[in-house]
C-alpha cells in the first residue's frame, strides 16, 4: 500500500484515503468567452499525460478533504513531493530525484519486457 | 376517543452487543453534533461562544464543559455535545461568519474499549493507531472498511467511532468480526 504525505495533515496516510484529481497547474483563462474553440479545447480537454515526472492534483477526500499538489513518477508510482494547493510549481529536491532515477532503471516496464525491445 | 400510540425514539444499534474477551463494543448515548466550518480569523470568537477551544493543529481535539471539538480539516471541525443541546445557538451567538450544520441525527457513535481495541479497529482502518502516533485525544477522519468514519482516542485503550447512522449496522458488524480476530 502506498503512503502519501498530506501537506495539511502533515503526515503520511494510506492511499485509500486519497483520490486523484487530474493534472495540476492548469490556469483557467481570464475571459473564457473570448477564447477560440481550439484554445478552449487546449485548456479543457487536452492533457500532457507524461511518462515519468508529472505534477498532479490529489484530494485527501477521506481525511481533511483538501486538494493539494503532488509530483509523481508515473513509471515507478513514487510520490516525489507534495505541497499545498495554490503554491507555484515546486522544483523537485535533488536527492529524491536522483533516487527516483535510480529506481526507474530497476523498474520492469512493458516496453522493456513485452514491447519492441524484447 | 381513539388512543394514539406514543411515538417512541428508536436509536440506531438499539440492542446491539458485541465484542470478545479483549474488546468491548457498545453504542454511544445520543449526543448533539455540529459540522462547523470557519476561517482562521473567526476561530477565537467561535471558541468563546462554544465554550471549547477549537483545535488548530492536525489530528487534535479539545474537550471542555461537556463539549468536544475535533479537528477534521484546516477549516473544519466536528463539535460533539453530550447534553444534546445548545450547539447551534452557541455558534449563532458568536457573531462571526461561519457555517454550522446540525448533524446530531446523521451520526451515531460506537465506543470501543479494551486491550484489543486497536487491533479490532485496524481490521478495517489503515491508520497507525499506536499510542506514540495516535495519542489520547487524537482524532481523524478516515476509512473503516468501506465507510468513512471519524475516529477519536478517548483513552489508552478506548476509542469513539463516529459513523453515519445508516452505516452503523455495517461498522458494528465489522468491528464485531475484528474483535473476535483480536482475541485469537
Amino acid at each position: 500500500m502506498l503512503l502519501i504525505h498530506c501537506p495539511y495533515c502533515e503526515e503520511d496516510r494510506s492511499e485509500l484515503e486519497f483520490r486523484w484529481a487530474g493534472e495540476a497547474h492548469i490556469a483557467r483563462p481570464e475571459n473564457i468567452a473570448a477564447i477560440s474553440d481550439e484554445e478552449f479545447a487546449e485548456f479543457f480537454f487536452l492533457r500532457n499525460n507524461e511518462k515519468g515526472l508529472t505534477y498532479e492534483r490529489w484530494r485527501h477526500i477521506h481525511g481533511c478533504g483538501r486538494f493539494f499538489n503532488a509530483a509523481r513518477d508515473t513509471v515507478s508510482d513514487r510520490f516525489l513531493m507534495t505541497y499545498k494547493a495554490g503554491l507555484p510549481k515546486q522544483p523537485i529536491p535533488v536527492a529524491s530525484k536522483a533516487a527516483a532515477i535510480a529506481e526507474e532503471k530497476t523498474v520492469e516496464t512493458w516496453e522493456a519486457t513485452e514491447g519492441d525491445a524484447r | 376517543m381513539a388512543d394514539f400510540a406514543m411515538p417512541q425514539r428508536v436509536l440506531p444499534m438499539t440492542g446491539f452487543h458485541g465484542g470478545s474477551s479483549v474488546v468491548r463494543l457498545e453504542p454511544a448515548a445520543p449526543a448533539g453534533r455540529i459540522s462547523l466550518r470557519a476561517k482562521a480569523e473567526d476561530v477565537s470568537a467561535l471558541s468563546g461562544s462554544l465554550g471549547v477551544d477549537l483545535p488548530t493543529r492536525p489530528k487534535t481535539s479539545a474537550s471542555a464543559n461537556g463539549r468536544t471539538a475535533l479537528w477534521l480539516g484546516p477549516d473544519e471541525w466536528l463539535v460533539i455535545d453530550e447534553s444534546e443541546s445548545g450547539l447551534m445557538t452557541a455558534a449563532a451567538n458568536s457573531g462571526v461568519l461561519h457555517s454550522a450544520t446540525d448533524v446530531s441525527h446523521r451520526n451515531t457513535a460506537i465506543l470501543i474499549s479494551g486491550p484489543g481495541a486497536e487491533a479490532a479497529i485496524n481490521t478495517g482502518c489503515p491508520q497507525d493507531l499506536s499510542l506514540s502516533v495516535f495519542p489520547v485525544g487524537a482524532c481523524s477522519r478516515t476509512l473503516f472498511g468501506k465507510v468513512e468514519v471519524v475516529l477519536m482516542r478517548t483513552g489508552e485503550e478506548a476509542f469513539r467511532m463516529e459513523v453515519w447512522r445508516s452505516f452503523s449496522d455495517y461498522a458494528f458488524g465489522l468491528l464485531s468480526e475484528g474483535a473476535k480476530d483480536a482475541a485469537l
